[in-house]
């Protein structure tokens, strides 16, 4: 099925994706701190601090707990990594397109995207600590709430595609082609920010972070899930921490906001690629500013109770109404301009 | 998480000694049911310095210096409460003037320890923004406090029989600047606290401690008074220049029409209570007397009085968290016979009992310092027999405090 040189090439790709991912996924976290820190009035860290704190981690002991579950402890934050460095594969990074695009779609990344959550979950509860043990039971919480609203954007978006009549909606490479806001009509648009806006909610609790950073929770778990990491597991969990904010960036970039600047703007070919690249990082960087940084800089936590009632009553209607309005929008006639 | 909590087994969580929600060190036993406490503990004691063992060995004018470095937060509180005693015994007249400056600092500490106990709160709720912004706020009273006193912290102003340093009528234009800004932000700063979404979310009837229990378990300051309670030592037992001034008990009722006893009405408690300091601070600087502003400035001859002074006092203070409560007796030495300090938060601990039960393990920080808690000014004794800290029964307590008033007695 698959031939040698396509075999090749897939290492290969998967190789320089684990490299970009690690790299512009701190470079993200590393922009974030210091976005915030602006907001706080204060000067914050410099841009490659994430960089700095991941080498310092790599010589620093790595201590396992005497009543963990060494093998689970320690694979834990290796498949987490692993197992968002492998969406990466999947999904569209400027105008490249994906290396397993033709081997995967949106359904599949959803589930992939459980994966760090669950490796963080077992290695929560692999730890012994009674802090840990709330952590991992918060975030299976989380992940249950949070896995609803996010579901309904990615079947919102592909069911109004198909209504659109285009080819496999799910895949990335046709919602890429079509975006979204060409396909649909005024009510579908109305309906698509309303999306938009579930998709934003949805990203700081797929990330951990303030509102929905309940299973770490400083103040009241002192790090919760990965209260007993550190050395080099807690590196692991740190790395991939950036590569998932690249991910769930790149996920909304994705289905929002596909276009590139070469389809705009005619340029070069080596330039194109180039130019790509940089406005791809810009989208991913005021996906992220929007979503993570200014919502944490602004609100306080929620309490668990309070995450799970946010995500199933308030975004999941808001997602259902979005879901209707693209639903409206296809049945009127000549809404939209492919239809 | 917390359904069909009666067929699950309680765990145990323990917070403390030291732990990220407690920023001095006290041990907490959290007997949990899912995510809701059902029984809680806690063991003070970890700080304990033995300053009262050292003062015992020196004279009121070093013991001063000892006093300022009780808290680090209510430098001023405990050696204001510390000299009254003393200046009661020894019958030193303190001069108007320094009974002013003295209330004068004592409100602008007020104000800073407010401000950083809205920030803590902040961050305890996971709130980082509010926490920066509420601390650079604040860093205006901590420099008109080290333009007037000389220092940050630990100030150092007060002295048995007065002050150390007059201000000057330079400074009487720093002390303007500050309160006009605070004035000006101090409806910034309700509006950020009191009409925000998620911090009403999370401290609306969390915590509660009804005016009943605020009443039983003998709490005092801001916690007493968000509860309901009518307690302000400058309005019950002015002392100092507040008599002069007016003092009105801060009640959540004023703010919000209603007491429910919650955080929340402890943050409406402390904030207005900043905008009252800034009024009185206004009063002590227009009603300021001039004249000496102590009563001996020569420490050789203030240490011959204190060396003839025999008897016992009490001095009491409304320090920012409530009554500190400072009792000396002297019999005519160098060293007091005895010293006992009862800091605020000493009277407050035990509130957090009713406040944590049934709550939520995310409550548990904002709870934990709502009360102000400050622990290395309450903790007086740690017993330790052998290598084991131990624990003392009430009749075993009982016995001692006897056998302690029968020694003062001979």
């Amino acid at each position: 099925m698959i031939g040698s040189w396509e075999l090749a090439f897939i290492v290969l790709s998967a190789i320089i994706v684990t490299i970009y991912g690690i790299v512009v996924g701190l470079f993200l976290l590393g922009v974030d701190r210091k976005l915030a820190a602006h907001m706080q009035a204060r000067v914050g860290p410099p841009i490659r601090q994430p960089f700095i704190d991941f080498r310092k981690l790599l010589i620093k002991e790595n201590v396992i707990p005497e009543n963990a579950i060494p093998w689970i402890f320690n694979l834990a934050p290796v498949m987490s990594l692993a197992s968002s460095i492998v969406i990466l594969l999947y999904l569209p990074i400027g105008s490249i397109y994906p290396p397993l695009g033709a081997y995967g779609d949106l359904i599949l990344v959803m589930y992939l995207l459980t994966i760090p959550a669950l490796c963080m979950v077992a290695g929560g509860f692999a730890s012994g600590s009674p802090y840990a043990s709330v952590g991992a039971q918060r975030e299976m919480v989380t992940m249950i709430a949070y896995e609803f609203p996010l579901a309904i954007v990615v079947v919102a978006v592909a069911w109004r595609l198909a209504a659109a009549g285009i080819q496999d909606p799910f895949t990335l490479g046709s919602i890429a082609a079509y975006p979204l806001w060409s396909v649909a009509g005024p009510l579908g648009i109305i309906g698509g920010l309303l999306l938009l806006l579930v998709m934003a909610a949805v990203t700081p609790a797929e990330l951990s972070r303030i509102p929905f950073d309940t299973q770490e929770a400083e103040t009241e778990l002192a790090g919760g899930l990965l209260v007993e990491y550190s050395g080099k597991n807690l590196a692991m969990f740190y790395l991939s921490q950036g590569v998932k904010t690249l991910v769930m960036a790149a996920i909304a970039v994705a289905v929002f906001i596909p276009w590139n600047l070469s389809s705009i703007v005619t340029l070069p070919e080596g330039v194109a690629l180039v130019a790509d690249l940089l406005f791809f990082l810009g989208k991913v960087i005021l996906v992220m500013f929007f979503s993570v940084s200014l919502v944490r800089v602004a609100m306080a936590r929620f309490q668990i109770n309070r995450v799970v009632s946010v995500f199933w009553m308030y975004l999941g209607l808001i997602g259902l109404v979005g879901l209707l309005l693209l639903m409206a929008d296809a049945a009127l006639p000549a809404a939209g301009v492919l239809a | 998480m917390s359904e069909g909590s009666g067929r699950k087994a309680p765990y145990i969580i323990p917070i403390g000694p030291t732990h990220p929600a407690l920023k001095e060190p006290v041990m907490f036993t959290f007997e949990m049911e899912g995510e809701m406490i059902k029984e809680v503990d806690f063991a003070p004691g970890q700080a304990h310095r033995g300053i009262e063992w050292m003062g015992m060995r020196r004279n009121p004018v070093q013991i001063v210096h000892l006093t300022d470095r009780i808290c680090g937060i209510c430098g001023v509180s405990h050696t204001f409460a510390f000299a009254r005693a003393v200046e009661q015994i020894a019958e030193i007249e303190v001069p108007e003037r320094a009974d002013y400056i003295r209330a004068l600092i004592a409100e602008f500490e007020r104000i800073q320890s407010h401000l950083l106990w809205a920030g803590v709160a902040a961050h305890e709720l996971g709130f980082d923004s509010l926490l920066h912004l509420t601390w650079r706020v604040r860093e205006q009273s901590m420099d008109v406090i080290e333009n007037l006193t000389g220092n940050r912290v630990n100030y150092g102003i007060i002295q048995v029989g007065g002050v150390r340093r007059d201000i000057v009528p330079e400074q009487h234009q720093v002390i303007e600047d500050c309160l006009n800004a605070y004035e000006g932000v101090i409806s910034k700063l309700l509006e950020l606290f009191l009409d925000d979404r998620s911090i009403a979310l999370r401290c609306r009837d969390v915590g509660v401690l009804s005016h009943r229990e605020a009443l039983e378990l003998c709490t005092v300051g801001p916690t007493a008074r968000a509860s309901g309670v009518n307690v302000d030592l400058r309005q019950d037992y002015p002392y100092s220049a507040y008599g002069d001034l007016d003092v009105r008990t801060i009640l959540p009722d004023q703010y919000a029409g209603e007491t429910r006893g919650d955080v929340y009405d402890r943050i409406v408690v402390r904030l207005l209570e900043v905008g009252q300091s800034c009024g009185i601070i206004r009063q002590c600087l227009d009603a300021m007397p001039a004249g000496e502003v102590t009563a001996e400035p020569k420490i050789a001859k203030l240490l011959a009085i204190c060396k003839k002074a025999s008897g016992e006092a009490i001095g009491r203070v409304e320090a920012p968290r409530g009554e500190c409560f400072h009792y000396v007796r002297m019999e005519a030495q160098e060293a007091p016979h005895s010293w006992k300090v009862k800091a605020s938060s000493y009277s407050n601990l035990m509130s957090w009992i009713p406040m944590l039960r049934g709550e939520q393990i995310a409550d548990i920080p904002i709870i934990v310092a709502s009360i102000d808690p400050c622990l290395s000014c309450t903790d007086r004794v740690a017993v330790i027999r052998g290598q084991r800290r131990d624990i003392l029964s009430k009749e075993e307590l009982h016995r001692l405090s006897v056998e302690a008033t029968r020694r003062l007695q001979v």
